[in-house]
C-alpha cells in the first residue's frame, strides 16, 4: 500500500493553503487529492474580483487567487491527483480512492487534512410546494454552468435566498443580458456580505425583499413563474401578501452545507451547528493526527480566512508529525453563549498553543450597539464594542497566550455577546 | 392510411404497459408500446409508495385483490429474472384506539379470504419491540411479512428493456389522439403518425377513460388523485424497517412511513382530487398534512433530513376497482383502466393476464426466441472494492465518479444512455441509475451529466432537457 505522511482530501484554496504551510513547517511527503480536473476548488468558477484583499492587499478574481496558491504548491514541488475521489477513511487514517487510471487504491496516512469544502442547500430542503420543471438551480451550479462551461441558464430570473453566491449571480446574470426580477430572503436580514449587496444589487436596481419566501412553483416543463409571499416572525407566509412573478429560472442561495461525509464515516464528532468537526486550537479533529479546515470546518464568507485557516492546520500536521507525544494536554473548552451561535475552534490546548488563537463565530441576529466579551471561568477578559454585527458577517476574536497566566487552573472560556 | 401495421399497439409506457408488452413478448406477434413523453416510466409509475403491497387492503372478490397477490407472489422471481431492486421488509397497519380493533380485526380477516399469507395481529407492545420507533399511541397493529418494497423506476424499466429486447418496438413522443374501429381492429391516430392495429391495450393511466370512451358506450370516469411525499436522506433510511400505515380512523385516512430500496425514508401520500390528470405540483398545505401524519405513527422522524418533496397522481375509477380485460362492447380492445393502489404491486399479473387473453384471441404462437432475462445495471456503490478495481480495469470510466452522494460513476451513465431504451433525458438517467437522486439533488453533478447525454446522444447542450419536451435546462446564448 502506498504510503504518505499527510494526505490532503481536496484541493481547493484550503487544501492548497495547508499543503503549502505543512511544506513549510518541514513536512516532506504530502499529497493532495482533488476530484475535480483542476485544482482551485470553486474559485474556478468565481470570475468575479474581491479576492485577496487581505491576503495580498490587491483585488483578485477567483481564478487568480487560485493561481496564486497553485503556483506556490507547484513551486515546493507538493505533488497531487487529479480526477481523484477519497470514497471513505478508515479511524486508522487509511484511504480509500478512486481514479480512472489507478482504479481503486488506498493509501496510509500519518496524517489527514479535510478540506472537501461544503456544497449548496438543495431546494427539496426547504419543501418549497409547486411543480418541478427545468430552470430551478441552485446558485453555484448556475455560476458553474455560466463560468466554466458558458451556457445561459435563463433570461428572467428570480433568486431565492441572499447568500453570497446568489448575490454575486445577480450581477452575472444581469450582466449577461438577463433580467434579474427580485432577490427574496425568508429572514430579516441578509446571509451575505454587505459589500456584495451594494455592488451586486444595489449597482443594478435589483429589489431584495426581506422577510419574503417562494411559496408556489409554476410550470410543468420549464419554469413560468413564481409566487413569492411575505413571512411572520415563525416564517409562515402571510396569506394576502402574496406576489406572482413571471420568470422561466429560479435560482436557490439558501445556504451551504460542510461536506462532512467522509468526516461522519470516520467517526469523528461533528457540531450540531456548524456541521463541521469540532476542533482544538490545532483544528485537530478528535482524531488525532485529523486536522479540518476551510468551508468543511465552518461555512467562511472570505476566502482570505480559509486560507489562513487552513495554514494553522498545515501547520499543525507537520508539527504533529514531528512531535513526540507530549505532556498530558491542559484542554480548555470555548462555549457560545447569548447571541453567539458557535466558535471555531471549540477547545484549546493552553500549554501547547501558539502565542496566539484565532477564534471565529457567528452572532445569531443582527444586533446594534452590542459588544463581544471573553471570559475566562467567568472572568471577563475581553470586551469589543461593535456598532453593528450580522450573521453573514464572521467575527474572530485572537486570544494571546499571554492571557492565560494568571488562569493556571482554566476550565472554560466564554465568547457572547452584551448589550451596552 | 395507417403509417405502420401491428398486431397489438398498446397505449401507455407505464409500468402495466410495460408489463404487458414484456409478457406479449413471449408470444410471436408484432407489438409497439406508444408513450406520450420521452422515456417510460413518465406519469403515475415514477411518484408513487413505491410499495409491493401484501393484499390484505382490497375487499375480496374485487380485480385488486385478485391481481394484488398473485403481483405480489411473484415479485420475488420477477426481480432476479428482470433484476430490479425489490426488498420483503414486511408491513405493520397501525391501530390508535380501541374503538378501531374491530376494523383491524376486519382486515386481518379481509386478508385471509384474498389468500395473503402469514398474517397476524400484533400488540402494540409487540409492534413496539418490532419497530421501535413507533409512538407510545399504537395499541395494535397488523402485520404482513410478504409485504414489501420495488423500485418503481427499475422494475418499469426492466419490463420495458425485456420487452424491447424481446422485439416490442417502443415509440416515444407519440400520443394516442383518436382511435376509429377498423374492419380489422382499429386505427390509433397520434400526434406522430397512424398506426393500424388488430388490438389495442389501453394502459393510459389517469388518461384511460378519455381512450377508452372513444370506443366504448359503457363509459369510464376516472378522477385523477394527487398525493405529496416527502423524502428523506439516507440518513434516516432505517428509521423504521418495515412499511409503516396507518388504519384510517379518526385521523382521517393516513399516510405511510416506509424505507425504500434505496435506502431514503419516504413518507406519505396525500389524497386530494385535482381537476387536472398532471397538476402534479405540491402544496404547502398537503405537505403539512404528510409532516403532521406520519409523526402519529412514527416518533423522532428526522424532518431536518428531508431531500425532496414530489407529487404523483393515480388513476381512480368511479367503480373504485381496476377495469381489466376486452371492453364488451369494443372487441379486440383490452383496457387496464383506473390502476391506483395497489397498481405497481398488481402490474406483472395485469400483464400476463392481458397477454394471455389477447395471445388466445389472437391464436398466437409462442416467441420461439423469448429471453426472459434482462442485464441488470452495475451498481458500483454496491460492489466490494475488488470488484469494483476489476470493473475500473475493464472500463476507465467506471472509476470516474460524476455523482458524489450517490457515488455513481460515468461507466454506469454512459450504460443508462447507451443500453435498450437508453435515457435521452436527464430524469431518465436519474430513473435508471440514481445520479442525482441524493442529499444534494444534483446539485453538483447536473453539468456533467448534462454533457456526457450531450456527447453520447449528439443531442445539442441547449436542447438537452429534464424530463419531456419543453423542459430545457438551457436558454440560447445571447
Amino acid at each position: 500500500m502506498k504510503q504518505c505522511d499527510i494526505v490532503i482530501i481536496g484541493g481547493g484554496p484550503a487544501g492548497l493553503a495547508a499543503a503549502i504551510a505543512a511544506k513549510k513547517a518541514g513536512a516532506d511527503d504530502i499529497l493532495i487529492l482533488e476530484r475535480d480536473s483542476m485544482l482551485g476548488g470553486i474559485l474556478n468558477q468565481c470570475i468575479h474580483n474581491g479576492f485577496g484583499l487581505h491576503t495580498f492587499k490587491e483585488e483578485l478574481t477567483g481564478p487568480e487567487y487560485a493561481a496564486r496558491f497553485i503556483d506556490e504548491a507547484n513551486a515546493l514541488g507538493i505533488p497531487y491527483k487529479l480526477g481523484t475521489m477519497v470514497l471513505s477513511v478508515s479511524r486508522d487514517k487509511e484511504l480509500l480512492c478512486i481514479n480512472p487510471e489507478e482504479g481503486l487504491f488506498r493509501i496510509a496516512a500519518k496524517a489527514i487534512i479535510l478540506a472537501m469544502g461544503c456544497r449548496e442547500r438543495p431546494r427539496g430542503a426547504l419543501n418549497i410546494p409547486g411543480f418541478r420543471p427545468a430552470g430551478i438551480y441552485s446558485a453555484g451550479t448556475a455560476q458553474r454552468l455560466m463560468n466554466i462551461e458558458g451556457y445561459c441558464v435563463g433570461r428572467e430570473v428570480v433568486i431565492l435566498g441572499s447568500g453570497d453566491i446568489g448575490l454575486i449571480m445577480a450581477r452575472r446574470m444581469t450582466l449577461e443580458g438577463a433580467k434579474v426580477k427580485v432577490v427574496a430572503e425568508i429572514m430579516p436580514y441578509s446571509g451575505g456580505l454587505k459589500r456584495n449587496i451594494v455592488q451586486c444589487l444595489d449597482d443594478y436596481g435589483i429589489p431584495l425583499k426581506l422577510g419574503h419566501t417562494v411559496v408556489g412553483i409554476e410550470g410543468k416543463e420549464r419554469l413560468t413563474g413564481v409566487t413569492i409571499a411575505a413571512v411572520d416572525e415563525q416564517r409562515r407566509p402571510i396569506p394576502g401578501t402574496e406576489e406572482h412573478y413571471d420568470c422561466d429560472t429560479l435560482l436557490l442561495s439558501v445556504g451551504l452545507i460542510p461536506e462532512n461525509e467522509l468526516t461522519r464515516g470516520m467517526g469523528i464528532s461533528l457540531s450540531r451547528v456548524t456541521s463541521g468537526p469540532q476542533v482544538d486550537d490545532r483544528l485537530q479533529t478528535d482524531i488525532e493526527g485529523v486536522f479540518a479546515c476551510g468551508n468543511v470546518l465552518h461555512v467562511h464568507d472570505l476566502v482570505d480566512h480559509v486560507s489562513e485557516e487552513a495554514a494553522l492546520a498545515g501547520e499543525s500536521a507537520a508539527v504533529y508529525l514531528q512531535k513526540q507525544k507530549t505532556s498530558v494536554p491542559h484542554k480548555v473548552t470555548i462555549n457560545a453563549e447569548n447571541g453567539v451561535r458557535y466558535t471555531v475552534p471549540q477547545s484549546l490546548d493552553i500549554d501547547n498553543m501558539k502565542d496566539a488563537v484565532t477564534v471565529r463565530f457567528r452572532v445569531a441576529d443582527i444586533y446594534r450597539d452590542r459588544a463581544i466579551v471573553v471570559c475566562y471561568d467567568g472572568t471577563e477578559v475581553m470586551r469589543r464594542k461593535k456598532k453593528i454585527m450580522a450573521p453573514g458577517e464572521m467575527e474572530q476574536v485572537i486570544l494571546k497566550k499571554s492571557s492565560f497566566s494568571d488562569f493556571p487552573a482554566l476550565k472554560e472560556i466564554t465568547v457572547r455577546t452584551e448589550a451596552e | 392510411m395507417a403509417d405502420s401495421i401491428y398486431d397489438v399497439i398498446i397505449i401507455g409506457g407505464g409500468v402495466v404497459g410495460a408489463a404487458t408488452a414484456r409478457e406479449l413478448s413471449r408470444y410471436a406477434l408484432s407489438i409497439c408500446v406508444i408513450e406520450k413523453e420521452e422515456d417510460v416510466c413518465s406519469g403515475t409509475s415514477k411518484a408513487n409508495s413505491a410499495i409491493v403491497h401484501a393484499g390484505f387492503d382490497a375487499l375480496p372478490g374485487t380485480q385488486k385483490a385478485k391481481f394484488n397477490v398473485m403481483g405480489n407472489a411473484g415479485m420475488e422471481a420477477l426481480s432476479q429474472e428482470l433484476s430490479f431492486e425489490f426488498r420483503r421488509n414486511g408491513s405493520l397497519v397501525l391501530c390508535f384506539s380501541d374503538e378501531d380493533m374491530p376494523r383491524l380485526g376486519e382486515l386481518y380477516r379481509r386478508g385471509l379470504q384474498n389468500g395473503v399469507p402469514d398474517l397476524r395481529i400484533l400488540t402494540g407492545k409487540e409492534a413496539r419491540k418490532k419497530e421501535p420507533n413507533l409512538t407510545d399511541d399504537v395499541v395494535a397493529a397488523l402485520y404482513a411479512p410478504t409485504g414489501g418494497i420495488v423500485c418503481p423506476f427499475g422494475l418499469t424499466i426492466a419490463l420495458a428493456e425485456n420487452a424491447a429486447d424481446n422485439g416490442v418496438e417502443f415509440r416515444f413522443h407519440t400520443q394516442a389522439r383518436e382511435i376509429r374501429k377498423t374492419e380489422n381492429g382499429y386505427l390509433v391516430v397520434t400526434d406522430s403518425g397512424d398506426f393500424q392495429t388488430r388490438y389495442v391495450v389501453n394502459a393510459a393511466g389517469v388518461y384511460a377513460d378519455v381512450l377508452h370512451n372513444m370506443v366504448s358506450a359503457r363509459k369510464l370516469h376516472i378522477t385523477p388523485r394527487k398525493g405529496d411525499y416527502i423524502l428523506l436522506d439516507k440518513e434516516a433510511g432505517g428509521h423504521v424497517a418495515s412499511t409503516i400505515f396507518q388504519l384510517p380512523g379518526k385521523y382521517g385516512k393516513g399516510v405511510l412511513v416506509t424505507p425504500t430500496v434505496h435506502g431514503n425514508l419516504l413518507l406519505g401520500p396525500t389524497a386530494t382530487d385535482v381537476a387536472d390528470k398532471e397538476d402534479t405540483a405540491t402544496t404547502a398545505k398537503e405537505l403539512a398534512q404528510v409532516l403532521e401524519k406520519s409523526a402519529v405513527s412514527v416518533k423522532n422522524i428526522p424532518y431536518r433530513l428531508t431531500i425532496t418533496s414530489f407529487s404523483g397522481v393515480r388513476a381512480h375509477e368511479d367503480g373504485d376497482d381496476f377495469v381489466i380485460g376486452e371492453a364488451p362492447d369494443a372487441p379486440g380492445f383490452f383496457d387496464a383502466a383506473g390502476i391506483e393502489s395497489p397498481g405497481l404491486s398488481s402490474a406483472p399479473a395485469i400483464g400476463a393476464y392481458l397477454a394471455e387473453q389477447i395471445a388466445k384471441r389472437a391464436g398466437a404462437k409462442r416467441n420461439a426466441a423469448f429471453h426472459p432475462q434482462r442485464r441488470g445495471f452495475v451498481k458500483l456503490a454496491e460492489k466490494s472494492p475488488e470488484e469494483r478495481a476489476l470493473l475500473i480495469r475493464e472500463n476507465p470510466l467506471y472509476g470516474v465518479i460524476v455523482c458524489r452522494c450517490m457515488q455513481i460513476s460515468e461507466g454506469e451513465i454512459v450504460d443508462a444512455i447507451r443500453r435498450t431504451l437508453g435515457a435521452r433525458s436527464l430524469d431518465g438517467i436519474k430513473r435508471r441509475v440514481h445520479q442525482g437522486m441524493g442529499r444534494c439533488q444534483a446539485g453538483f453533478c447536473t453539468p456533467k451529466a448534462m454533457e456526457i447525454l450531450s456527447r453520447e446522444t449528439g443531442i445539442p447542450m441547449e436542447k438537452i432537457c429534464k424530463n419531456r419536451d419543453g423542459s430545457e435546462m438551457l436558454s440560447k446564448m445571447n
